[in-house]
């Protein structure tokens, strides 16, 4: 243990909560700013808290014989995953619980989701919602495998799977620099996790909103708001990991930290809102056929300059 | 063994444990595959907890990872190959009860009296302070070669499967003359090809 982690320092009780308030935070970040980049900026700060306010209040729509046990466990299980994958980014430099393999932990969290997804779009008994899970499916699987090497390449430098391990490697050169094809992947495949932008194909308009047709009140609630904060904490990932993190002049770590995440939230947002979205029967290969040897590339290219000695 | 653990440790190695078994037992009462897939992943999860309380996070978070993708993927199969594929009708995952009976517990037995009966080394060295590190550098030193014999077999069992199940060949994809510019394939995919 190199350093103390976040419940080391405060306690677990309130390290636990500042997670869930900063994951809460970020969430409302990545709304505010994709409602400014949809429809320009007026209400952007305060909408996403007006409509979580008319979802908690507005009453369940059900369907015919749904899987009740299985509808809510998805739907809940989304935010608390989305926190969860939290708990090992950074925040002000130390992360809420520092394992020997945190990289692998960010990435069982996001398989996990993806589990939960599915059981969201299977639970409400109903054509829409279960095609969408299939697509998430399929999807999920053929960006699972280059969004896990982009991870792994970072830690691969880093010579670590610990996030602060992989933060402090970075005080020389930022890891973007020389493995831009794995930090490009990340934050795509994140987007493609959260079925959010041009990877909105699960909860397309053509299949009615797909897996999140039948949610209506709380559980859509859930959902969206789970979706929101994996993004921002894949944002704040992606800044630890491939923008090294706290390190920049004149400003403290933490306040370098979040503008790093800001400007990811807002380079993604910007950019996904542009793209249309796209048909998973015309972009699954892609994943598997490019994607794949692409990242494997690149860690083959970053385990080159390991053994070179480039990272030391 | 027992001693270099925490209260808390063992405390949640036995919660989990039972909970293990529980959502296990669930698989075959439930009535819905979808349900049955799940619990069996509880059950895994669960598992993957007691490795957490043990210490051991790369196996811990590694068995949630791959389970968790599995049952994603098996729980598309097990419905496909349903009777009923909509899943939402009553099945079951009891089969031959008698026979499976007697396997269930015949290896029951057989574990628990290699558990009592074997004289199982105690570890003589303490605790490495990095457990990771040390599955990473067994791995990719001295049982090098049994895992890449491992993987080999593993791939070559997934294409073979593959391979028996597909029901299109090279020759449903380019023609009997394997001459076709463009595969015919049902789902494009895609690459241009």
């Amino acid at each position: 243990m190199p350093e103390q982690t976040l419940a080391e320092a405060w306690g677990s009780a309130p390290a636990v909560l500042a997670v869930v308030a900063v994951g809460l935070v970020l969430g409302l970040v990545v709304a505010g700013v994709d409602r400014a980049v949809v429809s320009g900026g007026s209400g952007a700060a305060v909408e996403p808290i007006r409509s979580s306010a008319r979802l908690l209040l507005e009453q369940r729509r059900t369907t015919l014989a749904p899987d009740r046990l299985l509808w809510r466990l998805g739907g809940t299980a989304v935010p608390v995953l989305a926190l969860l994958s939290l708990a090992v980014v950074p925040i002000g430099g130390r992360t809420l619980w520092s394992t020997s393999a945190d990289l692998v932990w960010f990435n069982a969290m996001e398989a996990l989701l993806w589990a939960a997804v599915w059981l969201v779009g299977w639970g409400p008994n109903a054509v829409h919602a279960v095609t969408g899970g299939y697509r998430f499916l399929a999807q999920g699987l053929a960006y699972e495998l280059p969004l896990m090497f982009a991870l792994i390449t970072a830690g691969l430098a880093a010579g670590s799977l610990r996030t602060t391990d992989v933060v402090a490697a970075q005080q020389d050169l930022w890891f973007v620099v020389t493995m831009p094809v794995a930090f490009v992947v990340f934050v795509a495949g994140a987007a493609a996790f959260a079925f959010w932008g041009p990877f909105a194909a699960p909860t397309a308009a053509d299949i009615a909103g797909g897996v999140s047709s039948e949610l209506s009140g709380v559980d859509r609630l859930l959902v969206e708001a789970g979706r929101a904060i994996f993004l921002g904490a894949s944002a704040a990932m992606a800044a630890a990991l491939f923008l090294g993190g706290g390190s920049g002049p004149w400003l403290p770590g933490p306040l370098w930290h979040l503008l790093k995440t800001l400007a990811v939230v807002a380079a993604l947002v910007w950019i996904g809102r542009r793209l249309p979205v796209l048909r998973p029967d015309r972009t699954v290969e892609v994943g598997w056929m490019v994607l794949v040897p692409l990242t494997l590339l690149q860690a083959l290219v970053v385990a080159v300059l390991v053994l070179t000695g480039f990272y030391a | 063994m027992l001693s270099d653990l925490s209260g808390w440790a063992i405390a949640a190695v036995t919660v989990l444990g039972v909970l293990s078994v529980a959502s296990g037992i669930a698989v075959f009462v439930v009535d819905s595959m979808a349900r049955a897939t799940f619990a069996l992943l509880g059950s895994f999860l669960a598992v993957a907890g007691v490795l957490l309380a043990l210490d051991l996070v790369y196996l811990a978070v590694v068995t949630a990872l791959m389970m968790t993708i599995e049952m994603a993927i098996m729980v598309v199969f097990m419905l496909m190959f349903m009777m009923n594929p909509a899943g939402l009708m009553p099945m079951t995952m009891v089969h031959n009860a008698r026979g499976s009976a007697v396997l269930g517990a015949g290896a029951f037995v057989v574990l628990v009296l290699g558990i009592w009966l074997i004289d199982w080394p105690t570890r003589d060295v303490s605790r490495p302070p990095d457990s990771t590190r040390q599955l990473g550098e067994a791995i990719m030193g001295s049982h090098m070669l049994v895992m890449l014999l491992i993987g080999i077999a593993l791939f070559a069992t997934i294409l073979a499967g593959t391979v028996l199940a597909t029901a299109r060949g090279r020759y449903d994809r380019f023609g009997s003359g394997l001459d076709a510019q463009q595969p015919a394939d049902p789902v494009p995919g895609g690459l241009p090809r």
